[in-house]
């Protein structure tokens, strides 16, 4: 298949340079032919990338190939470079020959204006007059020029119109406005790229969030930022500095990128090799679909495990999904965080399960009894200087009365003990008797009131105890009877899920939603967030025979 | 009364050892190192001692170089009131360490010395003994206790039960009836382990053996070495790790101490012990007769 695009490309190259007519080369060597400068891209990342082009803009490639077998090179034409998963098919249509030729990395080719899309015209400036107000319409030509041109000065656009919302409201209000005009638009940032991806091709209208860049919210106890699309990396990073936390993402172009540039073009960076790409590091998006529907997957949550994870599409998609309007980061504390690898905690129902049902479970605080344990593990290369860190903190934090005891663990036997103590309460749950396990992701400070709001709902008939990742923000609140019972259930569901909609927590931090939750992912995500993903499910397997009557709601899915 | 404790600082117990490629020894790079389990429990029975009123002071000892220091530190943070670290560079085989330990017993001139039976990376079992012997002192070697059965009352989940001070030094009769015995678990009623009487100057040691338990009385001053079966030792809280911070710590050299440290002993070569081969499956009981005796050469 990679070998056949080959082919297709080279004939494509010759196309090109000949001013006569196109006939296929027949010579296998095609270096003596080809005048152009070759970037030699690994082939299945250009495959990857081609796909995903092609899916959503398929009809606009078709074209183009279209205009080249007429060798119509009329109009406004630009040279791009791209793949051709199409070539199979073409090579039967076109050309019908064999052609054995060396693959190279990328070849460019004329791209012509997709003649569907329309002109722009008055009537649709002063609709955008309307919405945005004539401040943010732009027609004025030396800003236009700065908009259509890329950082490089290699790709340059003719746009007409260049569009700067303010509000989440507004992009939704142009998109649908251009969805109905079939109008195309250029999402754009900082015009950092380097592919000429965030400039016009032809008179594409230009959406610019450089004006929403304000920084929505920050919580200092998570980590976790919150801002438009239109925020400037530059300013984030001093920001956080402020506040003594590290951005994941840096780049050398920080000074103008705008991060709904970097998500959406999914930017690697300096720091990568640590914090991880913008797959682990962005919660949560909210984006502008092409027909104006807002898709708010905006969650403050560490983990959230309900439905497919909707965003990864949009981080990387380089604008042609949506167009993002916020975002979550999850920022490195600074602190103990850079050796931290565990932070788990434990109620003192959770303790007493334990230490009654579980062998060889010893209480490392035996002298008293404590509400809530927490348990932290950190992991580093150098084991003294960690140890002498964790303890400056442990004994920093006595002092200020953070905490009230603690034990430390001198040995590998001791610290394997302690995770027994975390480890082993599912096992000691399951031992005790029935158990209703419910997995939510709620916000730290709230994250103990629904256990105690549990604790007050239902008295005496059942043991409702509370443990689980405290660094995470995840609650696993288990309520533990001596045997399974309708009524204790209708006492735990739905307020438990209600409880944690309403503070807008997850109903599934990590567990899943499977057959138990399939018909409760409206506690957790919006209507419209459901649709797009019973539109992939159909699309992915239309007969629904993969695990039926589990994650999606059996409603949308029929 | 001062109860002196020996710690040795070795390799952690769950660490998967390696062999050297040039076969001198043990990797230690970069491996984790903690106190021997032995000497964990010899320090938690003197701490249990000294709380239940029998001792005034637990002094922990350890020898070797400079990071010997942060185990000291891990058995000051337990309890232990003051530290002793004799620093050495040079490999210290057990009859260096006991003739230390003399020469430090007549400057400290404690009651009782608690020391682990063997130390896990020499397991040589060697050093407890070798101090009895140069002090003329008595030992009661491999101090034991028998774990209480499952469903005995008042002992579940309790980091440290303490053992039975009072009821047993009287109670002769009973304890000659239970070193006739053999060794069982469930059948004992009560936790026995090293029992002191301060007023007779006695301490009587119920030790582990290969057919059963033994118990002993033994004259103070004594040296005892802790089994496995003694007590569980105790975690090391955040107040005692503060606390550990501030507690003196001796410094001695061997020749402070008129010990030479000559060594008698040459380690010529560490191997790896070799490794179990699958066992073989024998058709018929011919063929295990055979085998038996043309292969494994035992009958």
């Amino acid at each position: 298949m990679v070998n056949r695009n080959c082919r297709a490309t080279l004939r494509l190259v010759t196309l090109i340079n000949r001013q006569g007519h196109p006939h296929p080369p027949l010579s296998s060597s095609p270096s003596g032919h080809i005048s152009h400068s070759y970037i030699i891209l690994p082939f299945s990342i250009a495959f990857v990338f081609l796909t995903v082009l092609c899916f959503y803009s398929g009809t606009g490639i078709d074209a183009c190939w279209k205009q080249l077998q007429r060798n119509n090179v009329h109009g406004e034409h630009k040279i791009v470079s791209f793949f051709s998963p199409l070539a199979s098919s073409l090579k039967t249509r076109q050309w019908g020959v064999n052609i054995q030729s060396r693959c190279y990395g990328s070849a460019s080719v004329l791209v012509q204006r997709n003649p569907k899309f329309s002109k722009l015209n008055d009537e649709d400036v002063r609709y955008f007059e309307g919405i945005l107000g004539a401040k943010n319409v732009i027609q004025d030509d030396e800003k236009l020029i700065t908009a259509n041109t890329d950082w490089m000065r290699k790709y340059k656009g003719s746009s007409k119109l260049l569009l700067q919302p303010r509000t989440t409201d507004q992009v939704s209000e142009i998109l649908k406005y251009c969805n109905f005009r079939c109008l195309a638009v250029v999402p754009q940032g900082g015009n950092t790229g380097l592919v000429g991806g965030s400039v016009p091709v032809f008179d594409e209208v230009v959406v610019s969030l450089s004006a929403m860049s304000k920084i929505i919210s920050f919580d200092k106890v998570s980590g976790i930022l919150v801002c438009e699309a239109g925020c400037i990396l530059e300013n984030i990073i001093s920001f956080l500095d402020n506040e003594g936390f590290i951005m994941p993402l840096d780049l050398g172009a920080k000074g103008s990128c705008q991060i709904g540039g970097n998500v959406s073009t999914n930017a690697g960076g300096l720091r990568l090799l640590r914090y991880g790409s913008l797959h682990g590091n962005v919660l949560g998006i909210e984006a502008v679909l092409a027909d104006g529907t807002v898709l708010d997957m905006l969650k403050t949550l560490r983990k959230d495990n309900t439905g497919y994870d909707l965003k990864h599409l949009f981080i990387g998609s380089e604008g042609s999904l949506g167009i993002v309007t916020k975002k979550l980061l999850q920022e490195a504390r600074r602190k103990l965080g850079e050796i931290l690898s565990a932070f788990e905690f434990l109620d003192s129902n959770a303790m007493n399960l334990v230490l009654n049902h579980l062998e060889g479970a010893r209480n490392p605080l035996p002298t008293s009894l404590h509400n809530f344990y927490v348990l932290i593990e950190t992991t580093g290369s150098d084991e003294s200087s960690d140890k002498q860190k964790l303890e400056a903190f442990l004994l920093g934090s006595m002092e200020n009365e953070l905490i009230s005891d603690g034990a430390l663990a001198q040995d590998i036997n001791q610290a394997s003990s302690f995770w027994l103590l975390r480890e082993g309460i599912p096992e000691a749950l399951m031992r005790a008797g029935a158990v209703y396990k419910y997995d939510l992701s709620i916000p730290v400070e709230k994250m103990y009131n629904l256990v105690e709001e549990m604790r007050s709902r239902l008295g005496n008939d059942a043991n409702v105890v509370g443990y689980g990742h405290l660094g995470d923000g995840n609650l696993h609140l288990n309520v533990s009877t001596p045997q399974y019972d309708d009524k204790i259930l209708s006492q735990i569901e739905p307020f438990v899920y209600e409880w944690t909609s309403k503070h807008h927590g997850s109903i599934s931090a990590e567990h899943g939603l499977g057959l138990m939750k399939a018909n409760k992912i409206f506690y957790s995500k919006s209507p419209e967030t459901v649709k797009v993903m019973t539109s992939i499910k159909k699309l992915l397997d239309p007969n629904h025979i993969l695990n039926p009557y589990k994650v999606l709601p059996c409603s949308s899915i029929s | 009364m001062k109860i002196m404790v020996a710690i040795k600082r070795v390799i952690d117990y769950a660490v998967k050892i390696r062999v050297k490629p040039d076969k001198s020894g043990v990797v230690t790079q970069n491996v984790k190192m903690s106190m021997n389990p032995f000497c964990e429990i010899a320090l938690e029975e003197a701490l249990r001692i000294r709380e239940s009123g029998l001792a005034s002071e637990v002094v922990a000892v350890t020898m070797g170089p400079s990071q010997c220091l942060d185990t000291l530190r891990t058995g000051l943070a337990m309890g232990a009131d003051r530290g002793i670290h004799v620093d050495s560079t040079s490999a210290l085989h057990p009859l260096h360490v006991a003739k230390i330990l003399r020469n430090l017993v007549q400057i400290e001139k404690p009651s009782l010395i608690i020391l682990g039976k063997q130390a896990i990376d020499d397991d040589c079992n060697q050093t407890g003994q070798m101090v009895a012997g140069l002090l003329n002192w008595p030992q009661g070697t491999f101090a034991s206790k028998v774990s209480p059965s499952s469903n005995h009352p008042g002992f579940k989940n309790q980091a440290f039960a303490p053992t039975m001070w009072w009821g047993f030094p009287k109670d002769k009769s009973n304890m000659s009836q239970i070193g006739k015995k053999e060794y069982t678990h469930g059948t004992m009623k009560s936790l026995i382990g090293v029992v002191l009487d301060k007023e007779k100057e006695e301490v009587t040691v119920d030790r582990e053996v290969d057919d059963g338990i033994e118990t002993v009385q033994l004259k103070l001053p004594a040296v005892i070495t802790t089994d496995l079966r003694l007590n569980q030792p105790r975690y090391a809280t955040l107040p005692n790790i503060m606390k550990a911070k501030s507690k003196p710590i001796k410094k001695f050299t061997p020749q402070e101490l008129n010990v030479e440290i000559k060594s008698d002993l040459e380690i010529v070569e560490v191997t790896e012990p070799p490794k179990r081969k699958a066992g073989v499956m024998v058709s018929s009981v011919d063929e295990l007769i055979e085998k038996l005796k043309n292969e494994a050469k035992v009958i």
